[in-house]
C-alpha cells in the first residue's frame, strides 16, 4: 500500500528538479503565510464578502488586475530562466525538456494568463465609468467569467508542481501535442486550463458588447463614445468571432487525446495542419485583441496630458474597426512556409500589409494631439510617449516579415521574436501598465509617487531594447527561436549576452514598480487623489476617487466626445447643470455561485486532466448544480436608498 | 524647474543609447558572428536579400521621419511655464491634414504590395531555377532529431551533412519523419517545412564552393536544438569524387538501420553508400490511408506533391 502511494506521489509530484523543489517550498510558504494572515486578522469574512462574492465590476477589475501582475511575475520569472540559459553557449542550467516547459508556459501565461486578464481588468474598471453606466449588463456573469479565468489559470499552473508541464509550444501543435508525442499529463493542463478561462473570455466580449450598445448615459451617440471604449468594442467585436474558434479547436485537440481520435494526428487520416491553421485563425486575431484596448489607453491618456482634443476621432473609430475586420484575413502570414503557393502567399502577405495603413494613421493622429498641446510628463504619458517609436518600430519589422518570400528568411528565427516581443511588450505592456497608472487613483483613491515610477519606466525601457535590439541581430546571423542551448562556433553569444542583461534591467524595472505599489499602499492617506487628479475629460472623473459602488449618484448625460472637459468649461463660465432629485438606485446581490461553480470545474479539469471520470463528473454535476441553484433564486437584487446615497456621496465629495 | 543636471542627463541617455545600439551590431562583426542572411552565396538567397533591403528602405522612408517627427513634436510642446509655441486645446481636425496621412501609408504600402507580389511568384520555392545545368535531386527527411539526405541519382545517403556541387541549381525534394520542422541554410536562401505525409520542393543554388551549415527551423521537441547540419559546396570533379568515396567506404542503408536511425535520438554524421529503394515515398506516404492524401488541398499551387500509392511503383530510383 505504501509502495504504490509512494509510486502515485512520484508521478504525481514533478520530482527531481533543485527549481522545482524551491518553487514547492515557495508556493508552501506563500499559502501558510495567506492562511496565517487572514486568520490573525479574522479577514476572512471580509475576504468571502468583498470580494470573493462580490459581483462589483470595479472589484472584478482589481481582482483581475491583481492576478494578472502575479501572472506577469511568473511569466517574467521563466523568461529570465530562458535569457539565463542563452546567456552563454552550452549553458547547463535548463536542460532541454526544461526549456521547452519554460518557453511553452511563458507563452502561454503572457498572453493568456497577463495580457488578457490585464485586459479585461480595465474593460471592467473603466468601461461603466465611462459609459457612465452603474454597472456591466450582467453582473453575475461578469464574476462567473473572472472566477472562470482565475481557476483556469490555477488549473494551468498547477502543471509546473503537479504532473509536469506542457512543452509543446504556446500554440501546441500536433503532433507534438498529441498523446504519441506528449504522454504525460501537461498538455491536458494546457488544454483545460485555457478552455476554462477561455469560456470566461467569450463571456466577457459577450458581456462588454451588450454593456456598451445598451448601457450608455442618455445622450451618448455611438460618435461620441470615448476612444477607450471604442476599442473594448472593437477588441470584443473580434473575441465574439475567434474565441469559439479556440474552443472547438482545443476541444477537438482534446478528443484526439482523450478519446482517441484523429483530427491531427499523423495516422489514420489526421491532419496536423488542419490544427495549424484553425490555432492561427484564432491566434491572430488574438494579437489585435490584446493590443486594440492598449489603443484605446493611449488615446485616452495621450488628449488627457496634451490637454487637447484627441486629433482626428472619427478617423480613429474607423481605422480601429478596419483593424478588427482585417485581423481575420491574415492568419496563413504565420506559415508561408508550408508551401502554400504563390497566390495564397500574396493574397495574406497583402491582407497582412494593409493592418499596417489603419495603424499607422492612428500613430498620426496620436502625434496630432500632442501638436500644439502642452504635454505634462506625469508616467502614464511617459509609457505613452515611450510606446510610439517602439511600436513604430515593431510595426515596420512587422511589415518586413509579412513580406511573404521575405519571411522565407524571418520565419521561426530570433528575428520574429524581436519582433513580436516589441509589439507585445512596447504596444501591449506599456500600454497595460499606462492604463494602470492613470487610472489608479480612480481605483484605490490615491496617486503613486512618480519617483519610483521614473526608475521603473527607464529600467524598463533601456532593458527593452538592450534585451531585443540584438535579437533582430541574432536572428540575420541565423539563430533559431526555440533553441534550447548552441554552440560556440556560431558567433552568438557576445549578442545573447547582451539580450540577457537588458532582460535582467528589465526585471529590476518590475521589481520598482511593485516597490512603487507599496510605497502607495503604505502611504495612501498622504497620497490622497481628487476624483478628478489628472483633468480629465471623460467621465470616471465626473464622480469621486475611488468610485462609490453605485458608480453615478444620479446618471449622467454623455453628450459630447469630453463630456467632462465640456461640463468643466461650462462651469468655469458659471452654468451649472440643473440640480436632479436623488432616487433609490437598484443593484445586484452578491453572490457565491460564480466562485463556486468556478471552483467545480476546476475539479472537472483535473479530472479531465488526469483521465479521472469520477473526478470529472463529479465536476460537472456541481456546475450543473450550480446552474440549478442561480435559476432557482429569485432575490438577487436590492435598492440603496436615497439616505444612504446621500450620506456616501457626502463622505467622499467631502473628502475630495 | 529648469535644473541643468537633468537636462544634461536626458540628452546622455538617448546618445550613449544610439552608441551602444551601433556598436552592437558592428561588434559581432568583428568577433566572429557573421550577418548569414544579409551575406547569401547563391541566387535565391541573394534576391531574398535584395527583398529585405528594398522593403527596409520602403519602410524607412516613413518611419524614419516619422521618429524624427514625434521627437521634435514632444520637445516642442512639452509641459514648460516658458513655451512660446502654439497651444490650441480644441484643434482636433483637418481633413487636409488627415487625407495625408491616409495616402502616405497606402501609397508605400500599395508600393511595397507590388514589389512583394513580383518577388512571391518569382520565388516560389517549387519553381524551377533558370540555369543551363540540370539540377541535382536531393531528397530530404526530417528525423527526430537529426536530418536524413538522399541523392537519388548517385545512390548514397548522408545524415547530417551535406554535400552539393556548386554553380548548379539543388532541388530539393523533402519530407518529414517526425513532427513537422523546417529546412533552411540562410546563406543560399529561405526555408521551407517539412512536413510528414506530404513532398514539397524547393530549389537553392550555391554560386561559390564553400562550406555553409544548415538547420531545422520549426521547434520538433527535446533535442531540436541538435539539428544543425555542414553544406558543402564543392566543383563538379570534387562532388563525384566525393560520392564515389561514400559509395566506397560506407555501408548501404537498410531497411533495418533506417527504422533505428528514425527512432528519437540523435546522431553524428554518417554516410551510407545505398539506401533502399523508394525510401523516400515510403516515408511520404507512410500515413496515407487508402491511397488517400492527408493533405487533400493545400499545397497543390506550389510543388508540394501528394504522392499516391500509385506514384511510389513507378517511381523506382
Ligand atoms: C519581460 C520581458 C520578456 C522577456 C525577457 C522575454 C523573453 C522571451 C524568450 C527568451 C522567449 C523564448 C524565445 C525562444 O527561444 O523561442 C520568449 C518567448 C515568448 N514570449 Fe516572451 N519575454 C518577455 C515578455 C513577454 C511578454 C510581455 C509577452 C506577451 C504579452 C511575451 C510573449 C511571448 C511568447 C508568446 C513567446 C513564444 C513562446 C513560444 O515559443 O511558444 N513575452 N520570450
Ligand atoms: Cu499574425
Ligand atoms: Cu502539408
Amino acid at each position: 500500500m505504501l509502495e504504490r502511494l509512494k509510486e502515485f506521489a512520484s508521478e504525481f509530484f514533478v520530482t527531481g528538479d533543485p527549481l522545482i523543489y524551491g518553487a514547492d517550498v515557495a508556493i508552501g510558504i506563500t499559502m501558510i503565510t495567506i492562511v496565517a494572515v487572514l486568520t490573525y486578522f479574522k479577514k476572512w469574512g471580509w475576504l468571502w464578502r468583498n470580494w470573493l462574492t462580490t459581483v462589483d465590476h470595479k472589484k472584478i477589475g482589481i481582482m483581475y488586475i491583481i492576478a494578472s501582475i502575479i501572472m506577469l511575475f511568473r511569466g517574467g520569472v521563466d523568461a529570465l530562466m530562458m535569457r539565463l540559459q542563452l546567456a552563454m553557449p552550452n549553458m547547463d542550467f535548463l536542460h532541454p525538456e526544461h526549456y521547452n516547459q519554460v518557453f511553452t508556459t511563458h507563452g502561454t501565461i503572457m498572453i493568456l494568463f497577463m495580457a488578457m486578464p490585464f485586459m479585461f481588468g480595465l474593460f471592467n474598471v473603466i468601461v461603466p465609468l465611462q459609459i457612465g453606466a452603474r454597472d456591466v449588463a450582467f453582473p453575475f456573469l461578469n464574476a462567473l467569467s473572472f472566477w472562470l479565468f482565475f481557476l483556469g489559470a490555477m488549473l494551468f499552473n498547477l502543471s509546473f508542481v503537479i504532473g509536469g508541464s506542457p512543452d509543446a509550444g504556446w500554440l501546441s501543435y500536433p503532433p507534438l501535442s498529441e498523446l504519441s508525442h506528449s504522454p504525460g499529463v501537461g498538455q491536458n493542463f494546457y488544454i483545460w486550463g485555457i478552455q476554462i478561462s477561455g469560456i470566461g473570455s467569450l463571456a466577457t466580449g459577450i458581456n462588454f458588447l451588450v454593456t456598451i450598445i445598451k448601457m450608455r448615459a442618455p445622450g451618448m451617440k455611438w460618435m461620441k463614445m470615448p476612444m477607450f471604449t471604442w476599442s473594448v468594442f472593437s477588441t470584443c467585436i473580434i473575441i465574439l468571432f475567434a474565441f469559439p474558434i479556440l474552443t472547438v479547436t482545443l476541444a477537438l485537440l482534446f478528443l484526439d487525446r482523450f478519446a482517441g481520435a484523429h483530427f491531427f494526428t499523423l495516422d489514420l487520416g489526421g491532419n496536423p495542419m488542419m490544427y495549424i491553421n484553425l490555432i492561427w485563425m484564432w491566434g491572430h486575431p488574438e494579437v489585435y485583441i490584446v493590443v486594440l484596448p492598449a489603443f484605446g489607453v493611449f488615446s485616452e491618456i495621450v488628449s488627457t496630458f496634451s490637454k487637447k482634443k484627441l486629433f482626428g476621432y472619427k478617423s480613429m473609430v474607423f481605422a480601429m474597426l478596419i483593424i478588427s475586420f482585417l485581423s481575420f484575413f491574415t492568419w496563413a502570414h504565420h506559415f508561408f512556409t508550408m508551401g502554400s503557393g504563390a497566390d495564397v502567399n500574396a493574397f495574406f502577405a497583402v491582407t497582412t500589409m494593409l493592418i499596417a495603413i489603419p495603424t499607422g494613421v492612428k500613430i498620426f493622429n496620436w502625434l496630432f494631439t500632442m501638436y500644439r498641446g502642452r504635454i505634462s510628463m506625469a508616467t502614464p504619458m511617459l509609457w505613452t510617449i515611450a510606446f510610439i517609436p517602439c511600436f513604430i518600430v515593431g510595426g515596420m519589422t512587422g511589415v518586413m516579415l509579412s513580406v511573404a518570400p521575405a519571411d522565407f528568411q524571418f520565419h521561426n528565427s530570433y528575428f520574429l521574436i524581436a519582433h513580436f516581443h516589441q509589439v507585445l511588450i512596447g504596444g501591449v505592456a506599456f500600454g497595460y501598465f499606462a492604463g494602470l497608472y492613470y487610472w489608479w487613483p480612480k481605483m484605490f483613491g490615491f496617486k503613486l509617487e512618480e519617483k519610483l515610477g521614473k526608475w521603473a519606466f527607464w529600467l524598463w525601457n533601456i532593458g527593452f531594447y538592450v534585451c531585443f535590439m540584438p535579437q533582430y541581430a541574432v536572428g540575420l546571423m541565423g539563430m533559431t527561436r526555440r533553441l534550447s542551448t548552441y554552440g560556440w562556433d556560431t558567433g552568438w553569444w557576445e549578442l545573447n549576452f547582451v539580450s540577457t542583461i537588458g532582460a535582467f534591467l528589465m526585471g529590476a524595472g518590475f521589481l520598482f514598480q511593485v516597490a512603487q505599489i507599496a510605497d502607495g499602499i503604505r502611504k495612501y492617506k498622504t497620497l490622497k487623489a481628487s476624483g478628478d487628479p489628472w483633468g480629465g475629460r471623460t467621465l470616471e472623473w465626473s464622480i469621486p476617487s475611488p468610485a462609490p459602488e453605485y458608480n453615478f449618484a444620479v446618471t449622467p448625460r454623455g453628450d459630447d466626445i469630453d463630456e467632462w472637459w465640456e461640463e468643466k468649461e461650462r462651469r468655469a463660465k458659471g452654468i451649472y447643470p440643473p440640480e436632479q432629485p436623488l432616487e433609490p438606485i437598484h443593484m445586484p446581490k452578491n453572490s457565491a455561485i460564480p466562485f463556486i461553480m468556478s471552483i467545480f470545474w476546476f475539479i472537472a479539469g483535473f479530472g479531465f486532466v488526469f483521465g479521472w471520470l469520477w473526478m470529472a463528473i463529479l465536476g460537472l454535476a456541481g456546475v450543473g448544480i450550480c446552474m440549478i441553484a442561480r435559476s432557482f433564486s429569485y432575490d438577487t437584487d436590492y435598492y440603496i436608498p436615497v439616505d444612504e446615497i446621500k450620506r456616501t456621496e457626502a463622505s467622499l465629495r467631502g473628502s475630495v | 524647474m529648469n535644473k541643468k543636471p537633468r537636462s544634461l542627463i536626458r540628452i546622455i541617455i538617448p546618445v550613449v543609447l544610439t552608441l551602444v545600439t551601433i556598436a552592437l551590431i558592428v561588434w559581432p562583426m568583428l568577433a566572429g558572428g557573421q550577418y548569414v542572411v544579409l551575406d547569401p552565396k547563391g541566387p535565391i538567397g541573394a534576391s531574398q536579400r535584395d527583398l529585405i533591403v528594398i522593403s527596409t528602405i520602403l519602410c524607412a522612408v516613413v518611419i524614419v521621419p516619422v521618429l524624427i517627427l514625434s521627437a521634435v513634436i514632444v520637445w516642442r510642446y512639452r509641459d514648460k511655464p516658458d513655451n512660446k509655441s502654439a497651444y490650441e486645446p480644441n484643434w482636433a481636425h483637418s481633413t487636409k491634414a488627415e487625407a495625408i496621412w491616409w495616402t502616405i501609408p497606402i501609397i508605400i504600402i500599395g508600393l511595397l504590395a507590388i514589389v512583394t507580389i513580383r518577388y512571391t511568384y518569382d520565388l516560389e520555392p517549387s519553381k524551377p531555377m533558370a540555369s543551363e545545368k540540370a539540377p541535382v535531386t536531393i531528397q530530404v527527411s526530417s528525423l527526430d532529431w537529426k536530418w536524413l539526405f538522399m541523392y537519388p541519382e548517385q545512390g548514397i545517403a548522408t545524415v547530417n551533412t551535406l554535400n552539393i556541387p556548386a554553380d548548379r541549381p539543388v532541388k530539393f525534394e523533402l519530407t518529414a519523419d517526425s513532427p513537422m520542422n523546417s529546412f533552411w541554410i540562410p546563406q543560399l536562401g529561405g526555408q521551407i517545412y517539412t512536413m510528414s505525409g506530404m513532398a514539397m520542393t524547393l530549389y537553392l543554388q550555391a554560386d561559390h564552393e564553400g562550406q555553409y551549415w544548415g538547420s531545422g527551423a520549426n521547434f520538433t521537441g527535446e533535442h531540436f536544438a541538435q539539428m544543425r547540419f555542414d553544406v558543402n559546396a564543392t566543383s563538379e570533379e570534387d562532388f563525384d569524387k566525393w560520392v564515389n568515396e561514400v559509395k566506397q567506404q560506407s555501408q548501404p542503408l537498410t531497411q533495418e538501420m533506417y527504422k533505428t536511425l528514425a527512432e528519437p535520438g540523435t546522431s553524428n554524421v554518417a554516410y551510407y553508400s545505398s539506401f533502399p529503394e523508394g525510401l523516400f515515398q515510403d516515408i511520404v506516404t507512410k500515413y496515407v490511408v487508402d491511397g488517400q492524401s492527408a493533405h487533400s488541398k493545400h499545397g497543390e499551387a506550389s510543388g508540394a506533391k501528394e504522392i499516391t500509392t500509385q506514384d511510389v511503383d513507378k517511381s523506382a530510383n
